[in-house]
């Protein structure tokens, strides 16, 4: 196909030309930054987490008399770990993606100062195998240590051992084993007993991106700072499990406030704001493509109106249908290019925007590629049935009018 | 001549239907998506108290140790206790009032209704005049309560129709955290948004069902909740908040003129100085005194999602207008002939093109009808959303305006070009055409 024909002609369609270049550049442009979000959010929302969150469930337990907490915490698990289905059953301060997040700041030197946000947990005995722990190094807490964990005044463990997170093992100490070595807060020390896969923070989106991965672990022994009971069971009887429990605990602790929700839940709950973004984005996008594809083949259709003639004249000299369906096609094509590159260069000043004032990370080339290639795509597919319609004006248009 | 135009524009937009469906799509497309997010984003970026947030102020200090100082950083977002009592008691500020935020397990005297958390506040007596808090039944408590720890309560309407259905429940008993209080108030309509007074507590919709004398929450241990930021030794134990390093309390003090808010920040320096010459404190002096609206900016209240999302919608508009742009261009040349007609008849070019543009006028008040009706779709789906500003999803009168406004102006906008580009046709060619 020549193309010095057609760019011979766009100068004398000035308008309708820029029209379709800019329609296709801004669709390129928001279309790209907003998949690339819908990605975000969906990579964040399947963040994983390594502990069996298909056979979890967690039940919050408040109003709990702080003096005799460590009495009831005892009942209420032995309770639990008699009901059928239940698996494992143990007592801890709060939840991955849980609500009531604490953090502390850890260092591998004494003096150091602390940068990250770690989540500390507090797990009461037979948490390893109520979360479904995966230890990757050493060892879990003994039954001693448990008895013997409680807080100091300043509230941190007063117990001396600590199980982290691989991520913060490969931080403090890259390439090398963490095990005996020691974490610091605050002139405190504990002694890293076990590494375990990475567990996710209590509420990552504050915890930032560094501390996302950060979890510690204390042994705790029963008191009125475990306020979640964590029940494992197989997956498929998670829900019945969590009833019962919910009903057993209801008759042992009158008057406490009791919510129990499923692992599955917590997750969805704490992602829900980041999916019905994503959702809200993948809506604009196919309406955005759709107006763009209708406003292609207006202003295509109304370029074939005004050239009927030349069309018939071409078609008179000599030229197939085939020849006029390939113009038109051509064009759109070139139109497209010159709109997708300058939709790549906007898309990526719109990214550079969003990192510099939002929490965007920097967009990776393909989503560019796809961007592009999807606009190539729809510009074709606007264009055939105008350009079907042009190849089909019969020669005889040549002699119509004047 | 108005009615004649509006007469032909809407004959010329029946002509070609398919072409008028689809630019009215598209702009009432653009409309409704913009105008759904400019709504959330006007409703959660309101003035929560109308006429009062301009004196209500929020002073803070900075009484952390040097680790990690830099100078002029923003000081804590709250006060410890000490500081708070100081600046409570010196009662420089029309009214002031300390707080902060509890979750108190409540225990229904009724068995039929499980007992749940409610979502407390602790305070001091200046809250409900400082903020025009409107009561239903009942009034609030006074100093005299606050310094005797009363076991007083005020508790919400929402909270009084679930335990009480809605009657006068003044002088009855509400258990909380197994303590008897006495009911002395039920407040009337009470939703400042944002929720500005403690951020900590979700910035939108999440209201308190109870308030409490501070003093009485702190002798009974209810449980604090919302942000405890310590530094140094301090762990944020619950019992012994008073003594240790942490901030954990919003004070509000209200001051009436430029003049008393410079000499409240002044105030706050000297406070500052004082307690650096007597060791309590390390940093410099370095506070702020922000009035509601600053106190909000300050915090970046709204949401970035819907920051994101508004700006997303205005690009989708753009992008419908471009589209609109070329159809009209489509439309109007179409029309080249009769508008030949027009001028060889001794229309001028002028009268051409404020009738072209009365057409795209018509386009976009149609196009704002229906992106009116999809913003309330729009609207009615985020309502739907879990988020806690989502039930404040509502459009006012201003917005139904601007609808509309932003409609008619866009799609004018659009059809400049194409309005110029029509009526610069040369009338001879077009006549001779025919």
């Amino acid at each position: 196909m020549e193309i010095r024909p057609i760019l011979a002609t766009l100068p004398r369609h000035r308008i309708p030309a820029l029209l379709i270049v800019l329609e296709i550049a801004l669709a390129c442009a928001v279309l790209c930054n907003a998949v690339f979000m819908v990605a975000q959010c969906v990579i964040d929302g399947r963040a994983p987490n390594a502990i069996d969150e298909q056979g979890m469930s967690v039940i919050h337990i408040g109003g709990l008399d702080s003096q005799l907490a460590a009495d009831s915490v005892a009942r209420d698990l032995a309770a639990l770990r008699t009901l059928p289905g239940v698996k494992a059953a143990a007592a801890i301060s709060d939840v991955p993606l849980g609500p009531d997040a604490t953090f502390n700041g850890f260092t591998s030197q004494p003096d150091a100062e602390a940068t990250v946000n770690s989540s500390v947990y507090l797990v009461g005995k037979g948490a390893e195998q109520a979360l479904g722990l995966q230890l990757l190094q050493g060892r879990y807490f003994t039954d001693e240590e448990y008895a013997q964990g409680e807080l100091l005044p300043s509230h941190q463990s007063a117990s001396h051992v600590v199980l982290i997170n691989r991520s913060d093992a490969a931080r403090w100490w890259p390439g090398q084993s963490a095990l005996g070595r020691h974490i610091y807060s605050d002139g405190t020390a504990w002694t890293v007993i076990g590494v375990v896969a990475d567990v996710i923070a209590q509420d990552p989106h504050f915890s930032g991106v560094s501390g996302k991965y950060s979890s510690v672990f204390f042994p705790q022994r029963p008191s009125a700072e475990l306020g979640n009971y964590i029940l494992r069971s197989d997956p498929t009887a998670r829900a019945r499990v969590l009833q019962q429990a919910m009903q057993t605990l209801g008759k042992l602790e009158p008057g406490a406030v009791l919510e129990g929700k499923t692992f599955a839940d917590v997750r969805a709950e704490y992602f829900a704001g980041s999916r019905n973004l994503a959702w809200m984005l993948v809506l604009v996008c196919v309406v955005m493509l759709a107006v763009t594809a209708l406003g292609i083949v207006g202003l295509t259709s109304f370029w074939v109106g005004q050239r009927r003639r030349q069309i018939g004249i071409r078609r008179a000299v000599g030229a197939s249908c085939r020849q006029i369906l390939a113009y038109f096609q051509t064009e759109n094509f070139l139109l497209s290019t010159a709109g997708v590159l300058l939709g790549a260069v906007l898309a990526y000043a719109i990214n550079i925007y969003l990192m510099r004032h939002y929490e965007v990370n920097r967009m990776p080339w393909y989503y560019l590629g796809g961007g592009v290639a999807a606009l190539w795509l729809l510009g074709q597919l606007a264009v055939l049935g105008p350009a079907l319609r042009a190849a089909s004006v019969p020669p005889v248009e040549a002699t119509r009018t004047v | 001549m108005f009615g004649y135009y509006l007469d032909l524009a809407i004959r010329s937009l029946r002509r070609n239907k398919v072409l008028t469906g689809l630019m009215v799509l598209a702009i009432a497309m653009g409309i409704g998506a913009s105008m759904t997010t400019l709504t959330v984003l006007h409703v959660l970026s309101g003035d929560p108290l109308p006429g009062r947030s301009a004196s209500l102020y929020y002073p803070q200090l900075d009484p952390r140790d040097m680790q990690a100082y830099t100078p002029g950083v923003e000081p804590p977002a709250q006060l410890t206790w000490t500081d708070g009592m100081y600046l409570l008691h010196a009662k420089r500020g029309t009214h002031q009032a300390l707080m902060t935020g509890g979750m108190v397990p409540l225990q229904p005297a009724q068995s039929s209704i499980d007992p749940f958390h409610a979502n407390a506040r602790y305070t001091t007596a200046d809250f409900f005049p400082m903020f025009g808090v409107p009561f239903q039944y009942g009034a609030a408590w006074g100093d005299a309560e606050d310094q005797a720890s009363a076991r007083v309560v005020v508790i919400s309407a929402e909270l009084n129709d679930k335990l009480f259905g809605g009657e006068n429940s003044v002088g009855k008993t509400l258990r909380l955290q197994k303590a008897d209080f006495r009911i002395i108030g039920v407040l009337g309509d009470w939703r400042p948004n944002p929720h500005f007074y403690d951020l900590y507590m979700g910035a939108y919709a999440n209201y308190e069902q109870v308030y409490v004398p501070l003093s009485t929450s702190r002798a009974l241990h209810m449980e604090h909740d919302g942000s405890t930021d310590c530094w140094g030794d301090g762990g944020g134990d619950q019992v012994h908040l008073e003594t240790q390093p942490c901030t954990w309390l919003q004070f509000w003090v209200e001051l009436d003129s430029p003049a008393s808010v410079a000499a409240y920040k002044e105030f706050l320096e000297h406070y500052s100085a004082d307690q650096r010459a007597a060791g309590r404190f390390v940093r410099p002096p370095n506070v702020r005194l922000r009035n509601v609206m600053q106190w909000l900016d300050a915090n970046h209240v709204v949401p970035n999602d819907t920051r994101l999302q508004a700006w997303l919608a205005l690009g989708f508009l753009v992008v419908c207008l471009v589209n609109t742009v070329g159809l009209m261009l489509a439309k109007f040349m179409r029309r080249a002939g009769e508008l030949g007609v027009r001028r060889a008849l001794g229309a001028s070019r002028r009268t051409l093109f404020g009738q072209l543009l009365l057409e795209s006028g018509v386009i976009g008040f149609v196009g704002g009808m229906l992106g009116l009706l999809l913003a309330l779709l729009g609207l009615w789906l985020v309502r739907q959303q879990p988020s806690d500003y989502a039930k404040l999803a509502h459009m006012d009168a201003a917005m139904l305006l601007a609808t509309f406004v932003i409609s008619v102006a866009a799609s004018t906008l659009a059809g400049l070009l194409p309005a110029w580009r029509a009526c610069h046709v040369a009338p001879a060619l077009q006549l001779k055409a025919q």
